[in-house]
């Protein structure tokens, strides 16, 4: 059959073949090079010392525990709030909404809020919420709430389309009203759209940093969650983004040490979303 | 149902469409601040001067305040960024979508799923670190915080938008399409890109868009690596985008100055809506085959 292939069609072929294995190769090379370069970097200035103190200009020596416990607050903080938004609105469209255009409405303002960049974010954050509550975790929180909306949104849309109709139908049938049939059957059927929007959420909360510029600040101080939501604080991102800018000695390796553990992270957020989506798809299929 | 029950079903369904519309109420509230605290120093400065003007002195004595050289640095960085990861974007996606086998497939697709969840800083701090002293010695030139160095990495941070997108797409192309051709007497590579790939063309036009917005709202990544200096841009020059303007003369911005980077933001921002429209398009053109 080979023979009947001109040579002109045989090199197209080949010429094809070989781009995507090579974008291909080149795309997992360049994740394998991320991980290892900023692993091999990052994990040999890692040291007890630096993930277990505060930073200190006196003794000229850098830690990144407040920005460790800054970023599980600003994460907690952030979840709590926007968890029932995002929920309930994906409720409403899918269970109450009666009218097509108010559907259609809402979808579209979640996309044009998921493609706004985190800088404008940033900006309005500043001026709505830094402005009343001053720069602090919580005004960060909350411009986080506005751009992780959409996502957790979606997830749970998605989950709540796969409850079956006859379970909503049978609850109905015994007898039910909406809110109970809700309650009791179709949120139980959604908790895996909502962990996985949670971990979806809990990554680019991680990992984002232009919003929190003018809205949690940058300072480096121990606090408590609920202090600490009041006051500034630096997220691990926005204290790499500092140290990698500051000239003094050991900044650069403290940004790097950053980075490993950012990057750390984002592979143990990957591979919860991966187990977790197996296991409910494990459980579903039961 | 007793009347109470009723009165309380309404409050919950008037609870739910409240939380129903915080989302259409998140974007009005950021339209309504950006135009708002946008217009001010536009009507100052003069719509034409700001679009146009093409030096950007914010802090001299006689500030002059043209943002040319921003709009024209984020449209060359994004389109050089399209120029490099749209092919390698493109060609992965047909890989993944059709040729790649099971193991294969599940090993790269977890590679992009890596690389969209590192943090935008870290991309700025390995470019800072790699890319930014290997153009200055692979170049030879004074500084290689530049313009090429942000588009490198921009286009690497928009790859896993447009390869998931666009493998979406590919899948979705019917077999039927694919049986045909290769009855015909195509083999299975011509098939994916002369049959698949036109078919599913609305979807790639898709990612290449969601690629755009990505690349045009980075900031982060590209303040580490651009040099951030408000030049004409040029290739090897040290340049500052929209997105890094507003950043890097927020923090001890006043007046005026503070003004026009809330207009620089209100450009970002309409220039993000005219993207959203065209991704809408393609996106519905794509749905409806």
């Amino acid at each position: 059959m080979n023979t009947t292939i001109s040579s002109g069609r045989r090199f197209y072929i080949g010429l094809m073949k070989g781009l995507m294995v090579l974008s291909a190769a080149l795309t997992c090379g360049l994740a394998l090079f991320l991980i290892g370069f900023v692993l091999c970097k990052g994990v040999s200035s890692l040291t007890w010392e630096l993930v277990s103190t505060k930073p200190s200009y006196l003794n000229d020596t850098i830690g990144i525990l407040p920005d460790i416990l800054n970023t599980v607050y600003i994460i907690v903080a952030t979840l709590l709030i926007v968890l029932p938004l995002g929920v309930g609105a994906a409720i409403y469209l899918t269970e109450y909404a009666a009218s097509k255009r108010l559907v259609a409405v809402i979808e579209y303002a979640a996309e044009t809020l998921s493609g706004i960049p985190s800088i404008i974010f940033g900006l309005v954050g500043m001026l709505v919420f830094a402005n009343t509550f001053g720069k602090c975790l919580l005004a960060g929180a909350l411009t986080l709430v506005i751009m992780n909306l959409p996502t957790v949104m979606r997830t749970a849309q998605e989950s709540l389309k796969t409850v079956p109709t006859s379970l909503r139908e049978g609850a109905f049938g015994l007898g039910a009203g909406k809110w109970r049939v809700v309650r009791t059957v179709v949120l139980p059927g959604c908790v895996d759209g909502i962990i996985t929007g949670c971990i979806l959420s809990a990554g680019r909360i991680m990992g984002e940093s232009a919003a929190l510029l003018f809205t949690a600040g940058f300072a480096h101080a121990l606090n408590g969650f609920f202090s600490g939501l009041g006051s500034p604080g630096a997220t691990l991102t926005v204290a790499l983004y500092l140290y990698a800018n500051e000239p003094r000695p050991g900044a650069k390796e403290a940004s790097f040490t950053i980075a490993a553990i950012l990057m750390l992270l984002t592979l143990a957020i990957n591979f919860a979303a991966v187990l977790v989506g197996r296991y409910f798809k494990k459980r579903s299929a039961l | 149902m007793g009347k109470h029950q009723r009165i309380i079903e309404k409050l919950i369904h008037g609870i739910f469409l409240l939380l129903g519309l915080v989302t259409v109420g998140c974007v009005l509230l950021i339209t309504v601040y950006l135009i708002l605290s946008g217009i001010p120093a536009i009507r100052q400065i003069g719509l034409l001067d700001f679009l146009l003007g093409d030096t950007w002195e914010s802090t001299a004595k006689e500030p002059s305040f043209g943002i040319l050289p921003f709009i024209l640095t984020s449209v060359y960085g994004t389109a050089g960024a399209i120029l490099f990861g749209v092919p390698v974007g493109f060609f992965t996606a047909v890989y993944l979508a059709k040729l790649a086998p099971a193991k294969v497939k599940s090993v790269v697709e977890s590679a992009v799923s890596l690389l969209a969840g590192i943090p935008s800083v870290v991309y700025g701090l390995v470019g800072m670190l790699v890319l930014v002293p290997g153009i200055r010695a692979l170049f030879h030139v004074p500084d290689g915080a530049s313009l090429l160095a942000a588009m490198i990495v921009l286009s690497v941070m928009i790859l896993p938008s447009i390869i998931k997108v666009s493998v979406t797409a590919l899948e979705a192309v019917p077999k039927e399409y694919e049986d045909a051709s290769l009855a015909l007497g195509a083999t299975p590579i011509e098939t994916y890109f002369k049959v698949s790939a036109p078919a599913a063309k609305s979807g790639v036009a898709a990612a290449v868009v969601l690629g755009v917005g990505r690349a045009i709202g980075e900031a982060m990544a590209v303040m580490m690596v651009s040099g951030n200096v408000p030049n004409m841009p040029a290739l090897f020059q040290s340049v500052r985008f929209l997105t890094t303007a507003v950043a890097s003369e927020m923090a001890y911005s006043g007046g005026l100055q503070r003004q026009a980077l809330f207009s620089i933001a209100l450009v970002l921002f309409l220039f993000i809506m005219l993207i959203n429209a065209a991704l809408n398009f393609f996106l519905k053109r794509d749905k409806e085959g």
